[in-house]
């Protein structure tokens, strides 16, 4: 009798969450999938009544497309410099954080503060401090204002001012200008995981390691890492799958045209890929390139998990 | 502990005259790299502050002053008047209060359904959910504008609502903090009579308080900080969102810039989210240590 009055209760209280998932989220991945497969799907040509045959022509033409390799490349760098760089550097700011006693907590708390923060807004507060202010700057007759405070700082230690994201500036120095500011932004979540993580390794290892007379750099070679590694594999996962999704942090550096003026999308991602096949109504190509950045989630994810399996100690 | 005592001491004892030297040292590079790094993190705030104060003239200045001259309140006036920050925050708060609501709503009673209640098919369903985790949300995207477009929803508040009212991941979480509830109270409720609804408001909410105030506040700070969707779907004066509204307003990012009152304008929109940290560090630290997802 219960059994079955819970039955029609659980669905009922069930119901809205079902229905917006299949509207939302169901309904989207078999989609996805379909209009990946109809060669040249558009969604305002169906609207038109047109028909479009089975194929895989929307990914031929996504791999082909010149725009996607930028993109692509873009990611791919993006990801591959700053996972490990911010992982390595959140991992010697946790160590230091947990050896201390005064001033920890007023640390942690200030180290923690750029996830507070609006990526895009903060954005902007980058591309201001990298920013030459100058009339028609980036011309032969530029006047240069003021070289912006990074230069500025550069120039104070004796070198010379770096066009990092103004008209005119190189692939390298915009690319540079996106790895700090991502590098900033990913740190306080690692942090915050790794030093939990830290905190939470039993205190007895630590002393035992101290009887036996063991190196600093042995404990943390032999006790730290390798009690953390299932924290650095997650952060190090989740770092991968932020990374290959990068996108809002270049829109508030470099705005919605993705690159320098002049540049238009030269620093765009695949996520932007994406953004801009649907706004061009050409949803088969969106969708083929959603799978195609879902597939490299995937197998970054796998390889990942499938390296700690081997590396992480349980 | 008397054992770690007299591990201390034996310790003390061990230690040379020289590596006492060497762990003052250690203690002092460490602090210092510390402050190096902490000085980093915040040197951008400040810049903000500092050239939101600013002049013009006194920003332009090639060797820039670390503290402004004449303190340019009228600034932040400028801002809020270029940006129309008010309508912004007006439409950034409404669409954050009522999905916070909604979303709270449903999240509680999923979570009670998959904690407390016994169906056909759940243990199915909860891992179909779990695995709809993974899927980038750009894959979603694309079929939801067209939902959302043949609904005829687009630029209504409605479009920057419902789509994100079910997280899987809240469900989750919740539905794990009400497990921890023993079971014995829920039955004991039914002996006396108490409706589900009484029971959930009553003694459910109270205890996972903790997890339901985490939500509410990443739930806000996602509205707040929310971008790619909004721009889609609603990019008009009556509906857009703030942090839309503050890139569309200032679209130049590099060259000539107004920037003082650009940085008005940032330091505008970022200081609730200050507020809200310095409030409620606690809460949002243990909600993000769990998900690892902003918003």
């Amino acid at each position: 009798m219960v059994e079955s009055k819970q039955q029609w209760k659980a669905w009922l209280y069930l119901s809205p969450a079902i229905v917006l998932l299949l509207i939302f989220t169901v309904w989207p991945i078999i989609n996805t999938v379909r209009m990946a497969f109809l060669n040249g799907y558009s969604g305002l040509a169906a609207v038109g009544g047109e028909s479009f045959s089975f194929g895989i022509d929307n990914f031929k033409k996504v791999i082909e497309y010149k725009r996607f390799i930028t993109c692509l490349k873009n990611t791919c760098v993006l990801c591959f410099v700053t996972v490990p760089l911010s992982t390595i550097l959140a991992l010697l700011v946790s160590v230091a954080l947990n050896s201390i006693k005064p001033f920890q907590k007023v640390l942690q708390t200030i180290f923690f503060l750029p996830y507070v923060t609006n990526s895009i807004a903060i954005g902007m507060v980058f591309a201001a401090m990298f920013n030459i202010v100058g009339s028609a700057f980036g011309t032969p007759n530029q006047i240069i204002v003021t070289a912006g405070i990074v230069n500025n700082v550069i120039e104070f230690f004796g070198g010379t001012a770096v066009n990092w994201i103004n008209s005119g500036s190189t692939h390298l120095a915009n690319m540079t200008v996106m790895i700090i500011y991502i590098v900033w932004n990913a740190l306080p979540f690692k942090i915050l995981i790794l030093l939990g993580g830290m905190q939470s390794i039993n205190k007895q290892y630590y002393d035992a390691a101290r009887v036996d007379g063991s190196t600093r750099r042995r404990i943390f070679a032999r006790i730290t890492v390798p009690l953390l590694s299932p924290m650095i594999a997650y952060v190090v996962i989740t770092g991968f799958i932020g990374g290959f999704k990068e996108y809002t942090s270049i829109v508030g550096i470099f705005g919605a045209d993705m690159g320098p003026a002049g540049a238009k999308g030269s620093m765009n991602t695949m996520v932007g890929f994406i953004y801009d096949a649907l706004s061009s109504n050409s949803q088969g190509r969106a969708s083929a390139a959603a799978l195609i950045l879902f597939g490299i989630i995937l197998i970054a994810t796998l390889i990942n998990l499938w390296v700690s399996k081997k590396r992480v100690h349980y | 502990m008397a054992d770690r005592v007299l591990m201390k001491e034996k310790n003390m004892e061990d230690v040379t005259a020289k590596s006492r030297v060497g762990v003052v040292v250690v203690k002092i590079l460490t602090y210092v790299f510390l402050i190096i790094m902490a000085v980093i993190v915040l040197f951008p705030f400040y810049w903000m502050i500092n050239s939101s104060l600013k002049t013009l003239e006194e920003y332009r200045w090639s060797v820039p002053s670390f503290w402004p001259q004449t303190v340019m309140f009228k600034n932040y006036l400028e801002a809020f008047t270029t940006a129309s920050l008010g309508r912004l925050f007006v439409n950034t708060m409404i669409v954050g209060v009522v999905s916070t609501i909604l979303s709270l709503i449903i999240t509680v009673l999923s979570a009670f359904a998959f904690a407390r209640l016994e169906f056909k098919g759940k243990n199915i369903l909860f891992a179909g959910l779990l695995a709809t985790m993974m899927i980038p949300g750009e894959l979603f995207t694309i079929t939801n504008y067209g939902t959302v477009t043949t609904f005829g929803w687009i630029n209504t508040y409605t479009v920057l609502i419902v789509p994100f009212l079910v997280s899987v991941f809240y469900i989750y979480l919740l539905r794990q903090n009400f497990l921890q509830i023993p079971n014995e109270l829920y039955l004991a409720a039914k002996v006396d009579g108490t409706s589900d609804l009484k029971y959930l408001w009553t003694v459910m909410i109270p205890l996972s308080l903790p997890t339901l105030i985490s939500i509410t506040i990443l739930k806000m700070m996602g509205a707040w900080n929310s971008y790619i969707w909004p721009r889609l779907v609603a990019n008009d004066e009556a509906h857009r969102l703030i942090t839309n509204g503050l890139r569309n307003a200032f679209t130049a990012t590099t060259g000539d810039v107004n920037y003082p009152v650009q940085m008005a304008a940032v330091a505008l929109v970022s200081f609730p989210l200050f507020l809200v940290y310095i409030f409620l560090r606690k809460y949002i630290m243990k909600g993000v240590s769990r998900s690892g997802i902003k918003g």
